[in-house]
C-alpha cells in the first residue's frame, strides 16, 4: 500500500520534472543569451562564458539604440492588449450569460458562428484587411488592431465564459430575485462575484492572444503608432551589418515575459478560489 | 401576513403539456399548506409560481386579494427556501441573512439591519457562525441560513420548496418540529412542497395532494388519511399504504381474494350495483383474531390467511399475505402502481398486528378486520364510494380550530416569554439529548409542544416501517 503510494509520487515528480524541463529549457536559453555580449553569441555553450556576462543588450533596448524602438512598441502593446481585452471580457460576458441563462433562438447560430470565427486561419484574412484598413484609414492605429485582435479574443471568452455560468446555480439568481432583486441587481449582486474567476481566466487568455499576436502585429502597421512587440522584436538590427540583434532580441522576449508572469501571478487565487462552493448542498 | 388566493391556476409548457392543470386553493392567513405528490406532479411548479419564477398560463393569483400575475417575485414580499438553499457563497452568513434588507435601499438603517440580523441569526442558533462563509458550514446550518434569509424581512409569506430533503434522516426530523414552531410562532402564511409524507402529515394544517397537474383533494391530514375522496389519495397518504383488494359485492358480503369478509350493509348500500370494486383496508384495521377484545369483535369479521412472512418491530409487528388477482385486476392496480411513482404494485396484503401477536409466517391463521373503517373505490373511475364527506368537512374544520388556538398560544407564550427564540431552542436542545421535548417551556407552549412532540414521534414510527 505504502509502496505503491511512495511509486507513485515518484513517478509523478520525475514527469513533472521532465515537463518543466521541457517547458522552461527555451527561456532559460533565451535568459542565457540575453546576458551574452555580441562576440559571445557564436561560442555555443549554452551559458554566457565567464567574465562576459554583459546587461548592454538590456541597456540597448531600454535606453540605448534600441529605445525608440522597443518602449514605444512595449506601449502599444500593453495599450492594445488591455483595451482589446477588456473589451472582449464585457461583450463575452453579456453574450455568455445570454447564452447560459437564456433560451432564445439563434443561440446555436451565436455559438457556432463564434468557433467558426476562431477556426478561420489569421493569414487568410490579412490581406483583405490590410487593403481594407488603407482604404478607411485605420491602417498603423492602435483601433485598426484592437478590431481583428477582437475576432481572435472574443471567440474563445464566450466558449469559456458559457462554460463557466452554467456551472453557477440559477437558483442563486432566483433567491435574489426573490429576496428583492431586480434582474440586473440579482446578476451584479449574486452572480459576477461568483463569475468573478472565470471572468479573470478568460481576461488572461484573452490578454494572452493579443499580447502574443505577430500577423496582425507586424502586417497592419507601419510605424512606432501602432507596432506592438512581437512586430518591433523583427526590426531589431545588431550595431553593425555583421553583427545578429540575437541578444537585444533576447532581451526584449525576456522583459516581455515579465507582464504575462506577473498577471497569472497576481490573479493566481481568484483563478484557483474554490467557485461557487457552498452556494447548494455539496 | 397574507391569504393567498388560486385561481383555476394553470400552467402550459412550450409544447401543450399542463404542468398544472386547473388547481383553485384558499390559502387563509396564518395557513400552513403542504403541496405534496409523486414526481412531476407540478407542485415545484405551482409553487414557483406562486412566488413569481414561473409565469402563470392562465387564470388568477391573489396575494390579499389583489392580483399579482405579472408582477415580478420583488414585488410579492413572498421569501422562499430552495431545496439546495442557494446561499450566496461569496457573502458571509451575517450579510446572507442580511441581503434582502440591503436589496431594499434606505428602509433600514445599519443599526436596524444589525438587529433584525441578529435577532433571526439568535431564533436560528446561528449567532456563532455569522462571520463564516455557507462554504465552512454543515448542511443543516446552511438550511438555517437559508430560513434566517427569510425570516430576517416581514414577508407575507413562507414558500419552502423540499427544504428538508438534501438533511439525513435525524437532522430532517428536527427541522421539522423546527420549522413546524417556528410557524406558529410567526403565524406567517406558508406554502410548503415536499414528497415526504411524514412531512406532509406533520406540518401541514390542510394538504393537498396533487397528481399529474391537477389537485386530487385538498383537507386536513387526518381527513385525506380516514376520508380520502379517490384511490390515488388513499393510496399516496399513509405508510405502509393502504392495501386494495379487488372484490366482487354479494349483499353484504365482499368476495376477495383472501377471504370472504362481511361489511357493514350501510357501507354495502354505496357500493350497490357496481360489479367490481376495490377494498382500500389500512394495514392497521387488521388484528390477530385472539388478541382482539370480545367487545370490539363485532365491529368487524374474521377471515383465515395464510401469512408469508412477519417482520417484528418493539411495538407492533408487519405481517404480510400474497394473493393472486385477476388479470383485468392486475392491470388494474399496476397503472394505480404507476400513478404513484412504484413499477407495479405487489399483490399483497400488509397487515399491522400486535407486537404480542404468535403469528408467524407459513401457517394458516385467523385475522380479523375492522370492517367499519374500510373504503370501497369504484374500479374504473377510482372513486371513493363510501367517502363520508361531512366526517371528512368536520375533521378539517377541527384541525383549523386547533391551529387557530395553536398559533394564539404560542404568540402569546412569545409575547411574555424571555423574548424571541427561548420556546424555539430549548425545544431543538430538548430533543438532541432525548429528553421530552417540551420541558422548561411555560405553561402556554406545553399543548403544542406536546401535540408536534407527539406528531413527530408517530412519524418516526411510520417512517421507520
Amino acid at each position: 500500500m505504502t509502496n505503491t503510494k511512495t511509486r507513485g509520487k515518484v513517478l509523478w515528480t520525475v514527469v513533472t520534472i521532465l515537463v518543466l524541463i521541457y517547458a522552461l529549457f527555451p527561456v532559460i536559453s533565451i535568459l542565457a543569451t540575453s546576458f551574452k555580449a555580441p562576440s559571445d553569441l557564436t561560442s555555443g555553450k549554452f551559458l554566457p562564458s565567464s567574465g562576459k556576462a554583459t546587461t548592454s543588450n538590456y541597456e540597448q533596448i531600454l535606453v540605448g539604440d534600441a529605445q525608440g524602438l522597443f518602449l514605444s512598441a512595449l506601449r502599444n502593446s500593453i495599450g492594445i492588449s488591455l483595451i482589446a481585452t477588456f473589451i472582449a471580457v464585457v461583450l463575452a460576458t453579456l453574450c455568455a450569460y445570454a447564452i447560459a441563462r437564456l433560451d432564445f433562438p439563434g443561440k446555436k447560430l451565436v455559438l457556432t458562428t463564434a468557433l467558426a470565427v476562431s477556426i478561420f486561419p489569421v493569414i487568410s484574412i490579412v490581406t483583405p484587411l490590410f487593403n481594407l484598413w488603407r482604404t478607411i484609414g485605420l491602417y498603423d492605429t492602435w483601433l485598426g488592431l484592437i478590431i481583428p485582435y477582437l475576432s481572435l479574443t472574443l471567440p474563445i471568452s464566450i466558449w469559456t465564459l458559457a462554460a463557466f455560468f452554467r456551472q453557477i446555480p440559477w437558483e442563486l439568481e432566483q433567491a435574489a430575485q426573490v429576496d428583492g432583486a431586480t434582474t440586473w441587481q440579482a446578476f451584479r449582486k449574486a452572480i459576477v462575484p461568483l463569475a468573478a474567476p472565470g471572468v479573470f481566466t478568460t481576461a488572461i487568455i484573452a490578454f494572452f492572444i493579443a499580447w502574443n499576436d505577430f500577423v496582425y502585429g507586424i502586417s497592419l502597421t507601419s510605424t512606432e503608432a501602432a507596432r506592438p512587440v512581437p512586430a518591433a522584436l523583427a526590426f531589431f538590427t545588431g550595431a553593425s551589418q555583421f553583427e545578429a540583434p540575437t541578444g537585444a532580441i533576447s532581451a526584449a522576449a525576456i522583459i516581455v515575459t515579465i507582464p504575462i508572469v506577473l498577471l497569472v501571478l497576481l490573479f493566481q487565487r481568484q483563478i484557483v478560489s474554490g467557485l461557487t462552493s457552498g452556494a447548494v448542498k455539496g | 401576513m397574507a391569504s393567498i388566493t388560486l385561481n383555476h391556476l394553470v400552467k402550459k409548457y412550450g409544447d401543450g403539456f399542463p404542468a398544472v392543470n386547473d388547481i383553485s386553493i384558499d390559502i387563509a392567513d396564518g395557513e400552513f399548506i403542504i403541496l405534496v405528490g409523486p414526481s412531476g406532479c407540478g407542485k415545484s411548479t405551482l409553487l414557483r409560481m406562486i412566488v413569481g419564477l414561473e409565469d402563470i398560463t392562465d387564470g388568477d393569483l391573489l396575494i390579499n386579494g389583489q392580483r399579482v400575475n405579472d408582477k415580478a417575485p420583488r414585488d410579492r414580499n413572498l421569501a422562499m427556501v430552495f431545496q439546495n438553499y442557494a446561499l450566496y457563497p461569496h457573502l458571509t452568513v451575517y450579510e446572507n441573512i442580511a441581503f434582502p434588507l440591503r436589496l431594499a435601499k434606505g428602509k433600514h438603517s445599519e443599526e436596524q439591519v444589525d438587529k433584525l440580523v441578529t435577532e433571526a441569526a439568535a431564533t436560528l442558533e446561528l449567532t456563532d457562525h455569522l462571520q463564516r462563509k455557507p462554504a465552512n458550514l454543515s448542511g443543516g446550518q446552511r438550511q438555517r441560513v437559508a430560513m434566517g434569509r427569510a425570516i430576517v424581512r416581514q414577508a407575507d409569506a413562507f414558500l419552502f420548496d423540499e427544504p428538508l430533503s438534501n438533511l439525513d434522516a435525524k437532522l430532517r426530523g428536527q427541522m421539522r418540529s423546527e420549522i413546524s414552531q417556528m410557524q406558529r410562532r410567526l403565524g406567517v402564511t406558508s406554502v410548503y412542497v415536499t414528497h415526504d409524507q411524514t412531512e406532509a402529515m406533520t406540518l401541514g394544517d390542510r394538504v393537498a395532494v396533487l397528481k399529474k397537474g391537477e389537485l386530487q383533494q385538498i383537507a386536513s391530514p387526518r381527513e385525506l388519511y380516514e376520508q380520502p375522496v379517490n384511490l390515488f389519495v388513499a393510496g399516496f397518504i399513509g405508510s405502509p399504504s393502504m392495501n386494495f383488494l379487488p372484490a366482487t359485492l354479494e349483499g353484504n358480503v365482499l368476495r376477495t381474494a383472501v377471504g370472504d369478509l362481511e361489511i357493514p350493509a350501510e357501507k354495502a348500500r354505496k357500493a350497490a350495483g357496481k360489479k367490481v370494486v376495490l377494498v382500500g383496508v389500512r394495514p392497521e384495521f387488521f388484528e390477530d383474531a385472539k388478541l382482539v377484545e370480545d367487545h370490539k369483535r363485532s365491529n368487524g369479521s374474521t377471515f383465515m390467511a395464510t401469512l408469508t412472512h412477519t417482520e417484528w418491530l418493539g411495538n407492533e409487528q408487519y405481517g404480510y399475505i400474497n394473493f393472486d388477482p385477476a388479470p383485468e385486476m392486475r392491470e388494474l392496480l399496476n397503472n394505480l402502481a404507476r400513478d404513484m411513482d412504484a413499477d407495479e404494485l405487489r399483490p399483497q396484503v400488509v397487515v399491522t398486528l400486535d407486537a404480542a401477536s404468535r403469528i408467524r409466517g407459513g401457517r394458516e391463521a385467523e385475522l380479523w378486520l375492522d370492517t367499519r373503517k374500510l373504503h370501497l373505490f369504484d374500479a374504473e373511475t377510482g372513486e371513493n364510494l363510501t367517502r363520508d364527506a361531512e366526517a371528512g368537512a368536520e375533521l378539517t374544520r377541527q384541525a383549523g380550530e386547533e391551529r387557530a388556538e395553536e398559533i394564539a398560544t404560542a404568540q402569546q407564550a412569545d409575547g411574555h416569554g424571555n423574548g424571541n427564540g427561548t420556546g424555539f431552542s430549548s425545544g431543538t436542545s430538548g430533543r438532541t439529548d432525548g429528553a421530552p421535548h417540551g420541558q422548561g417551556n411555560g405553561a402556554p407552549v406545553d399543548a403544542a409542544a406536546t401535540r408536534s412532540g407527539g406528531a413527530t414521534a408517530a412519524g418516526g414510527k411510520r417512517s421507520a416501517g
